[in-house]
């Protein structure tokens, strides 16, 4: 029973914790790491984005206007990023080295220049 | 040098029949297959409504020029195809009517009639085409000319880049009319393969049309959006990008970051131009000729 409180009391903290810092990457279920990331017209937020090769990571992106995507070609992944919902993209890189992404929904007239990168370091 | 008749048919009448040359060193054909003989001109990638001097200091004259390019031609093109981006993209829907109408009056100015166009994501990827079809009319459709099944294909309008399955429906439609060895020419905007993904140069489901048009045993595709010349077979299928009339892009990959390539005052429009395409009823390919803004051969 004590037991049962304590995990529950360490449970309520790491919730705290992900709230309190929700702009940085964190650790999801199962050690998977979370960053979450915006896009409006015509950038992301961050549009840098350093990862550790062969560690789990979940993209969590939020439209802030329209419907954008998110396309890494290099890294063999994509998503639709819709207005109001959650859109997220789990994923274990497998290479490393720089990777662009770019917004593969046509968005307006700076959509071209909506892009970023990923970088996987060992 | 101007494009004059030699560019694309060089005919000797012998009597009933004619030498066509280019053809196998030159082949005895009937008259009728001469007669089947022609070229057209693609445009691409105007961006009327575009404005940057650092990129295009005549962004009001290119257009213009080329129309006077052609119209200066000995011999008019039996139809001229603008494959997309006509005009620049703006977020305003008033301002992209006023785009696109000016852009109708200045083509307008062709002396030759026989125009078809189709929608880039610039023109429709905004309101799914919608002001596009108020000037222009449907964004997908089939014409036959002289022996050759054209298939204009909207890759655009759906600003996911993808044709979609009502118009891969409509395709596979069509093609099953045809025998696999219609000559069978297709124009899209978009590539239709992955021709540089990490620049966004592709159609998502571009995969579905090929393996469609995969079946047939002469094809060719013509399409815009990359601003440039490339050329690439695969299988049965040719795929031939042309340059665009606003600005030019430099070769994929090539630079860390996909951007216009600045206007050159030494060399101005520099990248940019229009071609002229020969079908012969007897050649499988389409021999290609490119031309400058003014209309030089290049």
């Amino acid at each position: 029973m004590k037991s049962m409180k304590y995990n529950r009391f360490v449970y309520l903290a790491l919730a705290a914790l992900i709230l309190y810092f929700p702009g940085s990457p964190s650790m999801g279920a199962e050690n998977t790491k979370v960053i979450k990331i915006t896009a409006k017209k015509f950038e992301y937020s961050p549009d840098k984005i350093e990862l550790k090769k062969g560690e789990e990571v979940q993209l969590e992106f939020t439209s802030l206007d329209r419907l954008h995507g998110f396309s890494c070609p290099g890294l063999g992944i994509r998503i639709d990023i819709r207005p109001g919902q959650e859109n997220k993209l789990k994923f274990v890189p497998n290479k490393v080295g720089t990777f662009p992404f770019h917004c593969d929904n046509f968005c307006g007239a700076g959509h071209e220049r909506m892009t970023g990168t990923i970088t996987v370091t060992e | 040098m101007k494009i004059d008749r030699r560019d694309f048919l060089t005919l000797a009448g012998l009597g009933g029949v004619v030498v066509v040359s280019g053809f196998g060193g030159g082949s005895t054909v009937s008259a009728s297959a001469a007669e089947n003989d022609f070229f057209f001109v693609q445009f691409s990638d105007t961006h009327w409504g575009f404005a940057d001097p650092a990129i295009n200091q005549d962004s009001m004259g290119t257009l213009r020029k080329a129309v006077e390019a052609v119209n200066s031609l000995k011999v008019q093109p039996d139809f001229i195809v603008f494959t997309g981006d006509l005009s620049h993209v703006t977020d305003d829907d008033n301002e992209r009517r006023k785009r696109l109408s000016e852009f109708r009056n200045i083509v307008s100015q062709l002396k030759l009639k026989n125009l078809r166009f189709l929608p880039g994501e610039h023109d429709a990827g905004l309101d799914e085409g919608k002001a596009y079809k108020e000037y222009f009319g449907e964004t997908y459709y089939t014409f036959d000319h002289k022996g050759v099944h054209f298939i204009v294909l909207d890759n655009v309008s759906d600003p996911t880049s993808n044709i979609g399955e009502v118009q891969l429906k409509w395709l596979s439609a069509d093609l099953k009319k045809r025998n696999r060895n219609s000559r069978i020419v297709v124009f899209t905007h978009r590539p239709l393969y992955e021709l540089y993904p990490d620049w966004d140069w592709y159609t998502r489901d571009g995969s579905k049309a090929i393996d469609l048009l995969s079946n047939y045993s002469k094809v060719a595709v013509f399409h815009g959006h990359v601003h440039q010349e490339l050329h690439r077979n695969a299988g049965h299928i040719s795929y031939h990008a042309a340059k665009g009339l606003m600005y030019a892009f430099p070769p994929p990959g090539s630079v860390p970051k996909k951007t216009q390539i600045p206007w050159d005052a030494k060399q101005p429009y520099k990248g940019l131009g229009f071609r002229s395409v020969n079908a012969k009823s007897r050649q499988a390919d389409y021999p290609i000729s490119e031309y400058s803004v003014q209309g030089e051969k290049l």
